[in-house]
């Protein structure tokens, strides 16, 4: 029985030192690699110039903080989900509300626009996913419609109706592979938590944003992390971020109530957008391109272009 | 003893998912850059938050008209 459990705590030993020695290496061959960041590679690249965008419109309509949005493919519509129960979709040219959805739970987190544009999936605190089909026959009961398809063991934070296949977990974003269950691929240089990661529009890199206050973009043949977007006057944590269409703008939106755009190759700042009366929580490019959506604890969300 | 068990196999998957990741193939910095610089430079005539659109043709920067009801 001694023997045993001195071979036990040997195997424990030498499994500890072999995952050191692992760690230890993995940081050596990422290294490696490292001679050279982007904005280094990307210094002959003609800067961008000024930019006006401004916000387009602005929906008014829930009556607590705007936690989630998201696009729908015909590039108009919008959904988006409150603190105060309730998922709207609304048009955005006209900023009329389209549907109402009063949730039997508050905190709603996430929600999601079908593809198809005939549904919505939303979910929080009640702990599952529920998806709506829309319809506009006002005799209809959306609410009577609902199918829940899923149930999670604690509050749901994001949905999605594709592969969503990146997590911010703490400091960590980890690539996973949907197929075999398994991440292949962890980046950990975050000094704190990660609200936010996008996939590059190519789908070879992908951009997060963090309560450390930085924006960092990950190449993922290159294994490493390629370009942060900060400044010292930056403070606040970023809590959300997407591309522009052809990923040389990144859109960040932050706890100080503004929204940073950033040039992805150069890493510095295009520009600084003001509106907002509060935090900024959640913000999606549409599907082409032409606008972004950003929502906020303001209860608004706003159209910019 | 059941929890050194618990332990040694929590730390066996570590060390199994650390050689997956250290095994990952990978290449250089600046053949990564280059090829993100080329996809954004590629696609940037499509992109109306960058180039801007000719006026007019999105919906959302006309001035709207408010009618007094």
């Amino acid at each position: 029985m001694a023997t045993e459990a001195l071979h036990e705590n040997e195997t424990l030993a030498s499994l500890k030192s072999e995952a050191e020695s692992l760690k230890g290496k993995l940081e050596e061959e990422r290294a490696k690699l490292h001679d050279v960041e982007l904005h280094q590679v990307a210094e002959r690249v003609e800067a961008l110039g000024q930019f006006v965008m401004k916000t387009r419109r602005t929906l008014k309509g829930h009556g607590n903080k705007v936690l989630c949005m998201d696009w729908c493919k015909d590039k108009r519509r919008i959904v988006s989900s409150s603190q105060d129960g309730k998922v709207i979709v609304w048009d955005s040219f006209t900023t009329n509300k389209e549907h109402a959805v009063t949730m039997p739970c508050t905190w709603v987190m996430a929600c999601a626009y079908a593809p198809s544009g005939c549904a919505i999936a939303c979910g929080g605190l009640d702990n599952k996913c529920s998806v709506y089909p829309l319809t506009f026959d006002k005799n209809e009961n959306m609410a009577a419609k609902k199918k829940s398809v899923a149930m999670h063991t604690n509050y749901l934070s994001a949905c999605s109706f594709t592969n969503s296949d990146m997590q911010g977990c703490d400091k960590k974003a980890m690539v996973w592979d949907m197929r075999s269950g398994q991440c292949v691929q962890a980046f950990e240089t975050h000094e704190s938590d990660i609200n936010s990661v996008r996939y590059y529009p190519s789908g070879d890199a992908f951009a997060s944003g963090s309560d450390d206050a930085t924006c960092r973009l990950y190449d993922l043949r290159a294994d490493r992390e390629v370009a942060i977007y900060s400044k010292e006057s930056i403070i606040f944590g970023a809590s959300s971020v997407d591309f522009s269409l052809s990923g040389r703008l990144l859109f960040a939106g932050y706890n100080d109530y503004t929204i940073n755009v950033w040039d992805v190759l150069k890493g510095s700042r295009v520009s600084i957008l003001f509106g907002h009366e509060n935090r900024v929580s959640t913000l999606r490019v549409s599907p082409d391109g032409t606008a972004f959506c950003s929502g906020s604890w303001d209860h608004t969300l706003r159209v910019w272009a | 003893m059941a929890g050194d068990l618990a332990s040694a196999s929590a730390l066996q998957c570590l060390v199994e998912q650390l050689k997956l990741e250290a095994g990952v193939e990978r290449i250089k910095i600046p053949q990564a850059a280059a090829e993100l610089q080329q996809y954004c430079m590629q696609n940037a005539c499509k992109d109306a938050l960058l180039v801007g659109v000719p006026a007019g043709s999105n919906p959302l920067q006309e001035p709207r008209s408010c009618a007094l009801l």
